[in-house]
């Protein structure tokens, strides 16, 4: 065993990073384990009697660390080892080592497990298995061995050897496993009583033997262990720190400056730190002990009560409390959150030569959430200050399948928002499932659901920028089980794109389809500009008559849903190949076309009249953890009014409030938004569970009202009767009835034509009374879509209360 | 419920039934039969409380049979339990006359009930469809979205939303995805979770074999993936009862996750001829049967009571092809007039007009929906204009209007 120990010191030089030698150190007895040494130290020594006179205290404890304060087998140990000297003795410790290839494992899986923190377990396997590469082929000898060398050679016939030549074979002692067979039980004992007994009769008769060549071998090992493997032998050991102490890291890099100016006191190193480990011997299961046998324990013996911390020798060291404060990652990660917030970062505490100053400005520095303060800035002031750029956002509507996503994904390829790489990668991936013609709608779509079925479900959200604008996409599903997805997109938007297919076939589903709804939600979201994308060109070999045709049947259509003329823009373009989208296409068959391509129709076209002096009102679109600094956040576009950091917020219907810690608009972080933007804000100061989709945030001071009925003037897409319907306003979606149908209204004059009508048609506008089911905040002049079945049956304006 | 022992009169209706209700969906037409004047016996416990001559008070609670005169009754859908008040109508030794109780019915206790204006037809018809023995088709219903389900189970007459819940699902954000697809996990098995708990599935070892079929809807793959989740979620568990669920498992596509979307679902042709002819299909379908008809608007479809009553006084609601449909809330109306006002415009439609009528559950969705209409609609044999009396003045909306004031 020591054998083994000691050739690990002398690879120390091996392992001697910053981290090994400190999992001897830790091994440190408990106060426990010394009581019982002591204890069975004595006991030992009573034990021993005249045979131990020459046995020192030292390797007394040694060999009761071996076994566990077994006095009865340390005594025949020591006898064996000390008074009786034999030629065996040689193989003793290679018997002990031999564990076998599962022995290995297993017992260093035990070991892995119940370490204290700070070791590193591995190291003494590591070099046990160096020192001994044959032995790992050895088997251990079954645990039913006879007891003592008499009975294991009793019925051998040589009898008549003479006294002096007799020698004495000393066999590895059966470690009793202390827990399995119930070490501390009478049985065992009682055997332990006995075997000492005998051993102290055998003793007594080698006592005057010979002192071999091999006993000389034995001292010689006897001393080494008594210099390096007794628990007691703290003698070296500062030495040894004090060696590593250069190399090591310093915990924190703090007082390092100002101790290392001061003049080194050549001050013998005391123990500073005083580690204990109480639950040191008990951690092996009794499984783990079963199969590793007592070997296990010689090897977690290096126990080392205490040891000097560095510097602790320096007098400033005793003053400075280098833990007390916040890590420097933590101060780090503080300030850079404070600089991202915008608010004033706390002075960075200059580092004191006095300990006593830096304990004081580290108290200062408190680890609780920094109050988030508002620099009550003039938003409006500082938006024209920044001469910010023209900010648009836009939803890309159409059927199903008409090529949304992929024109989303050309615009921002073509615009290098995507770099080639991702594109490489993502068509490399359509490809893989047969669906190329699907990568650049996979820049949009990026959920396994949507990119195994190939259709957008949710909003995709993406920016780009141009020299006069920038840009917010909001790509929506085309699908029509996806219209509330669509709608809450749309909710968002400034004006939409609508993407027609121009293929045979395609473009007249569409407009049975999907098509005409977006449309009309669209309109019925206050939105008087349109850009029509005639998509896929180049299936109909640009064709100009296809392309007048669509033209025409659209603005008809339009017109029908209330899109003035002229704010309409028909584009012809190839979202997959890119023609019209950001460059003009040099493609001759496309030489008739000569006004503006997409990117260029979407910077000229004309924003509404952004209301910046209106109360605060937002909606929220998504509810949302970030990351650790920000627990919650909303997303969702700023209608109207404008918001700040350290804002307090409003939430309806929950009617909770939260304070804006931290504002982002297009993932960059600002001070303020205001309405027209779709900023993210991460909030404090509530709880997840007051916030979801389709909310209202608003300034505590101009609240909106819950309602749970409402009078609406509603423009009625689909028969409307008295119904169950869905309510979407913005990005809320609410279950609710039309309650009765109040009067049927003149499409121009808003004058009553006819009351309580009993079934309102397609295209008459009518006033209705509309239930919700829960309280909701409405307010008046709020647009809200009517659904039922799956179908937009109706678009209202709030008028009142009901 | 079963029927013990009835003694009504043919002619004048009067007498009474004793009725002992044996499932929950019983108490449902319990609720319905009892009127408010009704006379109802059951058993009841009542604390007595005795002034001893000496002045001192000592309280009892006895078990006796009470005859109450109904003032009210309260049905709790949830739990399926019928609370009936009223005062007491028979003396005994313990409660006086006029004294109030409130009786609550129970399971397998029987009751006695005795109209106070004798049996109407549409009492007696009611009772026959309570006393139907045959077991009816019962399903479990869960109405999916992204982040909400409603868990439902629909019986013959009534639907009952066991459970509605909701989970916030962030959706899906530019380059983390992880959000949604973890809170889409917490959905499912939140729901999952739920769903057992509500179905109570029976034990592996039970011998019961009768698993009741599980409708799952969704608009999108909503239901799909759930469905596929109750897959893997079985099999990793290796819950058996969960696996004997999955064959009976219906999936259907719904435009909504509000339950509400319940009856298109359940009108959907796919799930009709899975779910065998029950109550709420049928209703289900006359009812869109009557909105396809309003659609036209060729005057063949009426709704409202006073629309309704000039109809059938029309005789429109008559011989071949005339529906009247009535919400079963119109005959508990606590006004008796209003009742047999009712009660005698169904007889009139069935009896002398020869005409058709249902009377639809008013907890199921079609119910609902009829509710809106004013609890009365009717479709009728020949067309019928200007039943509300104002002109119908069809103006006509023609040609571009400017932006702003009046469009929506």
């Amino acid at each position: 065993m020591q054998r083994t120990r000691n050739v690990g010191y002398d690879d120390d030089d091996l392992y001697d990073d910053d981290d090994y030698y400190e999992e001897e150190e830790a091994e440190v007895m408990s106060a426990d384990d010394k009581e019982q040494m002591r204890i069975s130290t004595i006991s030992t020594r009573e034990a021993l009697g005249s045979a131990g006179s020459n046995i020192s205290d030292a390797q007394i404890q040694e060999a009761l660390w071996h076994y566990y304060y077994d006095v009865g087998k340390s005594v025949s140990y020591l006898k064996n080892k000390f008074a009786a000297p034999a030629p065996k003795q040689e193989a003793q410790p290679k018997k002990e080592k031999a564990t076998s290839r599962f022995d290995q494992a297993a017992s260093a899986a035990v070991e892995k497990a119940p370490v204290p923190a700070g070791k590193h377990p591995y190291e003494q396997y590591s070099y046990t298995q160096s020192t001994y590469p044959v032995a790992s082929s050895l088997l251990l000898p079954p645990v039913t061995m006879p007891s003592s060398a008499q009975d294991f050679f009793a019925d051998v016939p040589w009898g008549k050897v003479p006294a002096h030549r007799l020698g004495v074979i000393t066999i590895d002692e059966p470690h009793f496993r202390g827990g399995l067979l119930g070490g501390s039980s009478k049985l065992a004992a009682l055997a332990a009583k006995r075997r000492k007994e005998r051993e102290e009769a055998q003793a007594a008769s080698n006592a005057n033997g010979e002192m071999d060549a091999a006993v000389a071998m034995l001292d010689k090992l006897t001393v080494k262990s008594q210099k390096n493997g007794a628990p007691a032998g703290e003698a070296d050991r500062p030495s040894r720190i004090s060696k590593y102490t250069a190399r090591r890291r310093s915990p924190s890099p703090k007082p390092e400056a100002p101790v290392e100016e001061a003049a080194p006191e050549p001050e013998a190193p005391k123990p500073a730190i005083e580690v204990e480990y109480p639950a040191q011997r008990a951690t092996a299961s009794m499984f783990a002990s079963t199969l590793c046998g007592t070997s296990r324990s010689a090897q977690t013996i290096n126990v080392q009560q205490e040891f000097p911390a560095p510097y602790s020798h320096y007098k400033d060291y005793q003053d400075i409390k280098p833990f007390e404060g916040p890590s420097p990652d933590d101060i780090h990660l503080q300030r850079a959150f404070l600089r991202h917030t915008g608010t004033t970062p706390k002075k960075k505490p200059a580092v004191a030569a006095n300990g006593d100053k830096l304990a004081d400005s580290v108290e200062k520095l408190a680890v609780d959430e920094p109050k988030v303060k508002s620099k009550n800035l003039n938003v409006l002031g500082e938006l024209q200050k920044s001469g910010m750029k023209r900010m648009a956002n836009f939803v890309v509507v159409g059927h199903v399948d008409h090529g949304k996503s992929t024109l989303m994904g050309r615009l921002l390829y073509d615009l290098k928002v995507i770099d080639q790489r991702s594109i490489d990668k993502l068509r490399k991936e359509a490809e893989t499932i047969g669906k190329s013609s699907f990568a650049l709608a996979w820049v949009m779509d990026e959920t396994s659901e949507e990119r195994s079925r190939g259709v957008t479900v949710d909003i995709a959200t993406n920016y780009f920028e141009t020299d006069k604008s920038r840009f917010t996409i909001l790509d929506a599903p085309g699908h029509k089980d996806f219209i509330p997805n669509m709608i809450s997109g749309s909710s968002q938007a400034d004006f939409p794109v609508l993407v027609i297919d121009s293929s045979t076939n395609s473009f007249e589903a569409g407009l049975k389809g999907q098509t005409k709804e977006h449309i009309l939600i669209a309109r019925s979201m206050g939105m008087q500009h349109i850009i029509v994308a005639v998509n896929k060109m180049d299936t109909v070999a640009w064709s100009k008559a296809r392309f007048d045709e669509i033209t025409k049947k659209m603005t008809a259509f339009l017109t029908e849903a209330s899109f003035a003329e002229k704010r309409i823009t028909f584009i012809p373009l190839a979202g997959l190949t890119g023609e019209n989208v950001v460059t003009k296409t040099s493609n001759p068959a496309a030489d008739w076309y000569t006004g503006e391509t997409l990117l260029e129709a979407l910077e000229r076209i004309e924003l509404p009249q952004r209301q910046f002096e209106k109360p605060l009102r937002l909606s929220v679109a998504d509810v949302f953890r970030g990351d650790l600094r920000s627990p919650l956040s909303i997303s969702g576009r700023i209608d109207a009014g404008t918001l700040q950091v350290g804002d307090v917020i409003l939430a309806l219907p929950a009617n909770e409030t939260a304070t804006i810690k931290s504002i982002e608009v297009q993932d960059a972080p600002v001070d303020w938004a205001v309405a027209g933007q779709i900023p993210t804000l991460h909030l404090t100061d509530i709880d997840p569970v007051h916030l979801r989709q389709g909310d209202i945030v608003c300034s505590p001071k101009a609240p909106v009202k819950l309602v749970k009925a409402f009078t609406s003037k509603l423009l009625a897409f689909e028969h409307v009767l008295p119904m169950p319907v869905e309510v979407f306003r913005s990005t809320l979606n609410s279950p609710g009835s039309i309650r009765t149908l109040s009067a049927k209204l003149n499409k121009f004059t808003g004058e009553v034509t006819k009351k309580k009508p009993r079934i309102v048609k397609p295209g008459e506008v009518a006033r209705v009374v509309v239930q919700l089911e829960r309280e909701l905040p409405i307010e008046e002049g709020m647009r809200v879509v009517v659904r039922e079945r799956g179908r937009t049956v109706g678009a209202g304006l709030m008028e009142n209360v009901a | 419920m079963r029927l013990l022992k009835s003694q009504i009169d043919q002619k004048t209706g009067s007498g009474f039934v004793t009725l002992l209700p044996e499932e929950p969906e019983d108490m449902w037409h319990a609720y319905n039969l009892i009127q408010e004047h009704d006379r109802i016996r059951a058993k009841a416990v009542r604390r007595v409380s005795k002034t001893s001559d000496a002045g001192s008070v000592s309280s009892q609670r006895i078990a006796l049979d009470l005859t109450i005169q109904v003032t009210s009754t309260d049905f709790d859908i949830g739990s399926g339990q019928l609370h009936v008040s009223g005062k007491v109508a028979s003396e005994n030794e313990h409660v006086k006359l006029g004294q109030h109780h409130t009786l609550d019915l129970e399971l397998n206790r029987k009751f006695t009930l005795e109209k106070a204006d004798g049996w109407d037809s549409v009492a007696l018809e009611m009772l026959k469809e309570a006393s139907e023995t045959e077991r009816h088709a019962e399903l479990w219903a869960v109405v999916l979205g992204e982040g909400t389900a409603n868990i439902c189970m629909i019986t013959e007459h009534q639907t009952i939303l066991r459970q509605r819940i909701e989970v916030g699902v962030p959706r899906k954000r530019k380059g983390g995805i992880d959000g949604h697809t973890k809170g889409m996990e917490k959905f499912f098995s939140t729901t999952l979770s739920t769903l057992l708990r509500q179905i109570d599935l029976p034990a592996a070892t039970a011998t019961q074999g009768k698993t009741l079929p599980l409708l799952l809807a969704s608009p999108g793959f909503v239901a799909n993936a759930f469905l596929a989740y109750i897959k893997t979620e079985a099999t990793r568990t290796t819950n058996k009862p969960l696996m004997a669920l999955i064959p009976s498992i219906v999936v259907a596509h719904s435009s909504s996750a509000h339950i509400h979307s319940l009856n298109e679902i359940l009108s959907s042709p796919a799930i009709t001829t899975k779910l065998s002819d029950t109550k709420y299909a049928r209703e289900t379908a006359l009812m869109d049967k009557f909105l396809t008809l309003m659609r036209l608007d060729d005057g063949r479809a009426w709704y409202g009571p006073r629309e309704v009553e000039r109809a059938v006084d029309k005789g429109a609601v008559g011989r071949g092809g005339g529906v009247l449909m009535i919400n079963n809330s119109l005959f508990r109306a606590q006004n008796v007039k209003q009742r047999r006002k009712w009660v005698v415009l169904v007889d009139r439609v069935r009896d002398v007009e020869g005409g058709e009528v249902r009377v639809l559950s008013s907890l199921h969705e079609s119910g609902k929906r009829l509710e809106g209409l004013g609890g009365v609609a009717a479709i009728l044999t020949y067309p019928l204009e200007d039943l509300d009396e104002e002109g119908e003045g069809d103006e006509f909306g023609g040609g571009d209007e400017e932006q702003g004031e009046m469009v929506i």
